[in-house]
């Protein structure tokens, strides 16, 4: 077959010019008409929705930025009748107590030990949370043993290793809400796991014991705890022993705690294949090895999101032992606002809206974190 | 072929049995814990002795030294009332603000659940906004805010804001007309009640009517007519035996009417706001959890989107959120012992703090207030179980 050489008259040699996209199909002229006023009542809702977002966020920016004051020695320098205008956030406040907020009381010189103990525990969380790291059991090994010990020895002081002494009634502030929490998840971790056996054990009064535990713990409030270890802890030890004013709480928040992260390893063991335990039962490995070696290293694996998600709510409800007299972050700044030197009528807000910020940038930091787990756990599982 | 049924036990040493280890850990569990109860139990009957504080619930029927502001019975020191009184008071309170926390939790937390939802983009990202910034801050926190920074700064009495004829809001509080009831007055509820039940009937007789003949009846309009109407005719027919008392300024607070503590205001409103942020989460796992399919089903029968929405999506999402909502409401009924911390005399801010500094018996209020907590989940979780076996989905 020959193949025409003759020009075919109706193709264009050029292509035509391209022409922009339709702009009611595409574009954001589209996008804001699908989207936003696709109908009437949708419409009505995009403008209720623009109401609510006017009556928030420019309030908010002149009071947190334009009105605020940065710089100042005292109240003087948040007072509208000295500035000579409108006071919004008094952030020099914040700037002034900012060392006690993170330290308390604690001795201005021995502070460098606080220092010490927050780039220590912030290594540890890092080994434990990046799943790549190299040698993780060596990094639970150092968060769950090691540093406890050497951050006891160096916020208490001992005199053994030439350290001052220091109080616990002199701790203060975001230290405290750390001590708080991270006590709470390293006793209620291995608590938690221990009891999730139990309550899966095939021994009826372990059983019994471990559910028990679980659900009266789950189903009282934490603040009924800390009542319980603040006033009762004195009674049930013999004679003159009196604990430590913060050792009293952490133990209640330690306890309770372990109840919450019990239910969420059990979720864990519960997920694995029966044929996981079997397997390992056909080895011949006794419970202790099939847990340790082949359950528990797949379970906890499976839970990690719902184990950050506990220590979220942990990390909240540490703010409750202000309520018992221990000078976490909420007290602390309960505390500056009588201060004379900064009373102001905006002082509360600020100190409160600083607290808040704290609060938030750590609780969405580890959410995302917990769902960026979730969606890796989850990619296996998808097609 | 030789039998293989084993008639004898395995050679094995007795210490790698099973089973005798397991008895064996048993054994040394309920000693420890055994041991545990009883130096506790000696040490705190040693203690107590030596502080000479009584024991048992003798105290319950001793007058109490104090006046709480917020009471549902009787309540007043010189009345002669007990630290019993006490417990009750407090015990009514925390069940008042949880049960009307549960309702107003539960219609926000569903209205911003939907609106995560919702095909409007910045509907969307509002409620996202709303639930992350909610989520991620202490409950106490936010209760300190609104107790402290946003309801003690209104105005004083005498500069109150008004929010409606007759309602003012200010430092000490709401305050809005009280209604008295006069003679006759028992009629006019009892034809609300009458009301109310009347236009259930009602829509059930409609409901079977439409399933049987496919007939439809005006049930709004007749529910109304019912729920509104009758009472409203019986009250003037009564000769309006239910008169309004209104709050008035004197000196330098108000009089009349009913006052809200800001207490209660901020509690109700810290909880219910927080608690429904979650709630928001499960609705939107709950409705996600619906198959696509039902949806385009639902359309394709003909049903426009509210009621596909109320008739095929909701009714199976809520198999998915029942459980999980359930224990939002135990948590906002256990969250709500923070009263203590702004000072609404809940259950835990009367019994465990007052009642428990004057009367110094830890134990027995402890555990007392312990008590009531365990009840109140127990039985929550025992008719939720009931619930969910009658909604589960019945398989073949």
């Amino acid at each position: 077959m020959a193949i025409t050489t003759e020009p075919v008259a109706y193709v264009r040699g050029t292509p035509i010019a391209e022409q922009p996209p339709p702009l009611m199909a595409r574009g954001w002229v589209a996008w804001v008409r699908e989207n936003l006023f696709s109908s009437v009542g949708n419409t009505i809702l995009t403008l209720i929705a623009l109401y609510i977002i006017y009556l928030v966020v420019p309030p908010a920016i002149r009071f947190f930025f334009l009105d605020a004051v940065w710089t100042g020695s005292d109240r003087e320098a948040c007072l509208a009748a000295s500035v000579g205008r409108e006071v919004g956030a008094c952030w020099a406040y914040v700037d002034a107590k900012f060392s006690y907020f993170v330290y308390g009381s604690y001795p201005w010189d021995e502070r460098w030990r606080v220092d010490i103990v927050f780039v220590l525990g912030a290594i540890g969380i890092a080994w434990l949370l990046w799943l790549d790291a190299p040698k993780r059991n060596l990094g639970a090994l150092y968060f769950f043993v090691i540093f406890p010990v050497v951050a006891f020895i160096l916020l208490r002081g001992s005199t053994a290793v030439g350290l001052e002494r220091v109080d616990t009634s002199l701790w203060g502030g975001i230290l405290v809400t750390l001590v708080v929490s991270i006590v709470g998840i390293v006793v209620s971790l291995p608590l938690g796991v221990l009891l999730a056996l139990g309550r899966r054990s095939r021994l009826p009064l372990v059983r019994l014991a471990s559910v028990i535990f679980i659900e009266v713990v789950r189903g009282v409030p934490l603040i009924t705890v800390l009542f319980m270890a603040n006033t009762m802890l004195p009674l049930f030890l013999p004679g003159n022993m009196s604990p430590d004013r913060l050792l009293r709480p952490l133990v209640g928040v330690a306890l309770f705690a372990s109840a919450y992260m019990a239910e969420v390893v059990r979720g864990g063991l519960q997920a694995i294949p029966k044929g996981q335990y079997e397997g390992a039962m056909s080895l011949g490995l006794g419970y202790w090895r099939m847990m340790r070696l082949i359950i528990l290293p797949q379970a906890l694996r499976i839970v990690i999101p719902g184990i950050v998600n506990t220590f979220i709510g942990l990390f909240k409800d540490t703010t409750l032992v202000s309520i018992v007299g221990i000078f976490d972050l909420i007290k602390t700044v309960e505390v500056t606002l009588v201060d004379p030197t900064w009373a102001t009528p905006v002082t509360r807000l600020t100190g409160y809206a600083f607290a808040g910020l704290f609060y938030f940038i750590c609780c969405y930091g580890m959410s995302r974190y917990s769902l960026a787990v979730e969606r890796r756990l989850a990619a296996g599982q998808k097609r | 072929m030789t039998d293989v049924t084993q008639s004898t036990s395995p050679r094995t040493s007795l210490i790698n049995d099973p089973r005798v280890r397991g008895i064996a850990y048993q054994v040394i569990l309920v000693a420890i814990l055994a041991l545990l109860i009883y130096e506790a139990t000696t040490n705190a009957i040693e203690n107590l002795r030596r502080a000479r504080i009584a024991s048992g619930f003798d105290f319950l029927s001793t007058t109490a030294g104090f006046d709480v502001n917020q009471t549902l019975i009787p309540f007043s020191s010189s009345g002669g009332s007990t630290y019993g009184d006490a417990f009750i008071v407090g015990l009514l309170n925390t069940l008042l603000v949880a049960a009307i926390g549960i309702v107003l939790a539960t219609i926000l937390g569903f209205i911003v659940g939907v609106a995560r939802l919702s095909s409007n983009w910045i509907v969307a990202k509002l409620a996202k906004v709303y639930v992350e910034a909610i989520r991620n801050v202490p409950l106490l926190l936010q209760l300190f805010i609104w107790y402290n920074a946003v309801l003690k700064a209104l105005p004083n009495p005498r500069q109150s804001y008004e929010v409606g004829s007759g309602i003012f809001l200010n430092n000490r509080g709401l305050f809005a007309p009280q209604p008295l009831l006069e003679p006759g007055a028992g009629l006019v509820i009892g034809a609300a009640v009458a009301g109310i039940v009347g236009a259930f009937i009602f829509r059930r007789w409609a409901r079977r009517r439409q399933e049987m003949t496919g007939q439809q009846a005006p049930v709004g309009t007749v529910a109304l007519a019912l729920i509104v109407g009758l009472p409203l005719l019986v009250f003037l027919l009564a000769g309006r035996p239910i008169a309004l008392s209104y709050p008035e300024l004197r000196g330098f607070n108000f009089a009349g009417g009913v006052q809200i503590f800001p207490e209660f205001v901020a509690l109700l409103v810290g909880l219910s706001t927080y608690t429904a942020a979650f709630i928001a989460e499960i609705v939107r796992a709950g409705i996600l959890a619906v198959s696509r399919g039902q949806t385009e089903a639902a359309h394709a029968l003909g049903l426009r989107e509210g009621p596909t929405l109320r008739l095929v999506v909701i009714p199976q999402a809520m198999r998915v959120i029942v459980p999980p909502l359930t224990s939002q409401y135990l948590n906002l009924t256990k969250n709500s012992s923070l009263a203590v911390a702004i000072g609404y005399p809940d259950l835990a801010q009367v019994f465990m703090g007052t009642v428990l500094n004057q009367t110094g018996q830890a134990v027995e209020v402890i555990a007392i207030t312990m008590a009531v907590y365990l009840a109140i989940s127990l039985i929550t979780s025992l008719v939720m179980n009931i619930y969910n076996r009658r909604a589960a989905i019945v398989e073949r």
